[in-house]
């Protein structure tokens, strides 16, 4: 793209002429690879997809430009915008969970404990971040089934009847969630112990001797203390909540109904399932506002909340 | 030692006894009443319970004959443990291929990527070039685009290339890294400047300090860049279900999900087995490079 052409020919360098010359071309080279290829498989799609929303597409006979009908899908289409509904209440839903339980399990972390101990907890926690999403889905299916689970087994002996995981729409919701938050809070659990690892431990005795303790201590002293942390943290995992695939692909593949389906099973869906191009693309271009949206109001609201040392 | 640049912290828990604040003695003082304490060590004993029971289940029940595979309660041992679920995950779809297929794309993808993200790294890091302020915010604004966004393009390029349904579909577009990029011209940067003044002294041109002096120094980023591209794209299903139609190209995920939608929930062994095989690798890099995991994975939040 334009990108590799910005890169002069022709800049003094005070110190050694030709060796800087020589620096520009190894530069260029260098960058190459990476530039290119982003050009290639990144900002051309974008172009890409930017031109096909507004386009009717199957790949097959010409494209046919409609305006912003496939923008009025997500309004008109009873799939879509249920999809885009479903993918905020899980965003909400995960988020939270996933935040609140990392949080909560990275500051019992910081009780007193042996050494060992907390080096296997924190393996434990960080452990399903490294197994594929399709994987634990595979899993947790039957984990979830409604006759043979181990689920509904383990509820039977507290007494509760057996629930219908995945054929209920809202019990199959959950079962994404709780799968969903399963494979996904390690990671912020990692974040909120770095940073809870990093506070200076004065600042706890001097809350002590001050007689701030427990909740109190945490939310006076702690909380604002890795501000920073949890703001980062949220937004990442919002990001990639938003994007949340794999998961309903196999757990229910979107159903009971549209019960599960999500923004990206639809663009996945529209695309490859009903050849509809610029609506998948359409789809798409609204997915990615929103990301965007998130990553401006996390720069706002780090201005104003967040608690800078 | 290995990346002072990446540090994130947390590895103050990694239970040496050299200085850091690991020792109970200067760790923190938190006054819990004893109905606390208790009720700490009973919340992370369920956690640790919930995180590591599914896949304890899904190892016994793999091995377990298919009949016995749904017994209640679920033993978690089992007494004789029975390995024809892991013979007839190889007869009834052709894992090794599978394995092959991921290895082959994880592979090249993560040499594709240490080495692209070395390259540029370095440029950004320690080479002079007019545009670089403006690249860089291009190669980073990249990470804010889906795959998602993209895939639809990316689907037609590929078949505009006559690349469709095959391992180098999955390869090429994932070799471009803005994320490593940015960790190789963290890491760069964090490198002194004296080893270049002195080479550039002994007469060593740009190329020569690159190759001898900073990348043999620039291995253990490059060794993040590399497990992290791994970790992702082993476990990656996204992309192999759009660009690759052929079972004969499929990647592990993808595969094992067709083989339970095939089986239905006749014989979970068989698939069970698979899961297990396909958490193999990741275990291995878990055990042997979960630090350098970890330092990856957080390093986009600390800056």
């Amino acid at each position: 793209m334009t990108t590799t052409s910005t890169v002069p020919h022709h800049t003094v360098q005070p110190a050694d002429a030709r060796r800087s010359f020589v620096e520009r071309w190894l530069a260029m080279i260098f960058l190459a690879p990476t530039v290119l290829g982003m050009a290639l498989f990144t900002f051309l799609p974008i172009i890409g997809s930017l031109v096909l929303a507004f386009f009717r597409w199957d790949i097959i006979s010409a494209p046919q430009f409609v305006g912003f009908a496939n923008f009025a899908s997500l309004a008109e289409d009873p799939t879509v915008r249920v999809s885009f509904l479903n993918t905020i209440v899980f965003v909400i839903v995960a988020v939270l969970l996933q935040l609140g339980i990392a949080l909560g399990l990275a500051s019992m972390l910081q009780a007193r404990m042996p050494s060992w101990l907390r080096v296997f907890l924190r393996s434990t926690f960080f452990f399903p971040l490294v197994l594929s999403a399709a994987s634990v889905s595979i899993f947790m299916r039957y984990m979830f089934n409604e006759q043979f689970g181990v689920v509904n087994w383990l509820l039977s002996l507290i007494g509760i009847p057996a629930v219908p995981w995945l054929t209920s729409p809202v019990a199959s919701a959950a079962v994404v969630v709780l799968v969903y938050v399963w494979q996904n809070f390690g990671f912020s659990f990692l974040l909120f112990l770095g940073a809870l690892t990093n506070i200076p431990k004065e600042l706890h005795e001097a809350a002590n001797l001050d007689g701030a303790t427990g909740w109190k201590q945490f939310s006076n002293v702690t909380l604002p203390l890795i501000s920073p942390t949890v703001l980062v943290a949220s937004v990442m995992a919002i990001i990639s909540a938003l994007q949340v695939f794999d998961q309903p692909y196999v757990l229910t593949n979107g159903g009971p109904g549209d019960s599960t389906r999500t923004a990206v099973m639809v663009i996945f869906e529209s695309a490859f399932q009903q050849l509809e191009f610029g609506e998948a693309s359409a789809i798409g271009l609204i997915l990615t506002v929103l990301i965007l949206a998130v990553t401006a109001l996390q720069f706002r609201l780090s201005r104003r909340f967040v608690f800078y040392q | 030692m290995s990346s002072q640049t990446l540090h994130t912290g947390t590895e103050k828990h990694s239970g040496s006894t050299t200085g850091t604040p690991t020792t109970p003695k200067g760790y923190r003082k938190r006054r819990l009443s004893a109905a606390g304490t208790v009720g700490t060590y009973t919340a992370l004993a369920v956690a640790a319970a919930l995180t590591l029971g599914p896949v304890l289940w899904t190892l016994s029940t793999s091995l377990r004959t298919p009949s016995e595979s749904f017994n209640l309660p679920p033993s978690f041992l089992p007494i004789n443990p029975d390995f024809t679920a892991y013979q007839d995950v190889f007869k009834q779809i052709n894992v090794g291929l599978l394995v092959l297929n991921s290895a082959l794309v994880t592979g090249l993808i993560a040499l594709g990527q240490m080495a692209s993200a070395t390259l540029a790294g370095y440029a950004f890091a320690r080479l002079d070039f007019r545009g670089k302020k403006a690249i860089f915010s291009l190669v980073l604004a990249t990470m804010m685009v889906p795959v998602q966004v993209t895939i639809v393009p990316v689907f037609m390029l590929i078949r505009g290339m006559g690349l469709s349904d095959t391992l180098l579909a999955l390869i090429l577009p994932a070799i471009p890294t803005a994320f490593g990029t940015f960790l190789m011209r963290q890491y760069f940067l964090g490198l002194p400047n004296d080893f270049a003044e002195a080479a550039a002294l002994d007469g060593a041109g740009p190329w020569r300090i690159f190759r001898s002096v900073y990348v043999p120094l620039a291995v253990p980023g490059m060794a993040i860049v590399g497990i992290l591209a791994f970790n992702f794209h082993w476990n990656e299903f996204f992309r192999p279900l759009i660009l690759t139609i052929s079972e004969q190209n499929f990647t592990l995920p993808l595969g094992l999900v067709t083989l339970q939608g095939n089986l239905g929930t006749g014989s979970i062994s068989v698939v069970l087995a698979g899961v297990i095989l396909s958490m193999l690798p990741a275990l291995v890099v878990f055990i042997f490079g979960q630090r350098t995991l970890r330092e990856g994975l957080t390093a986009g939040a600390s800056k």
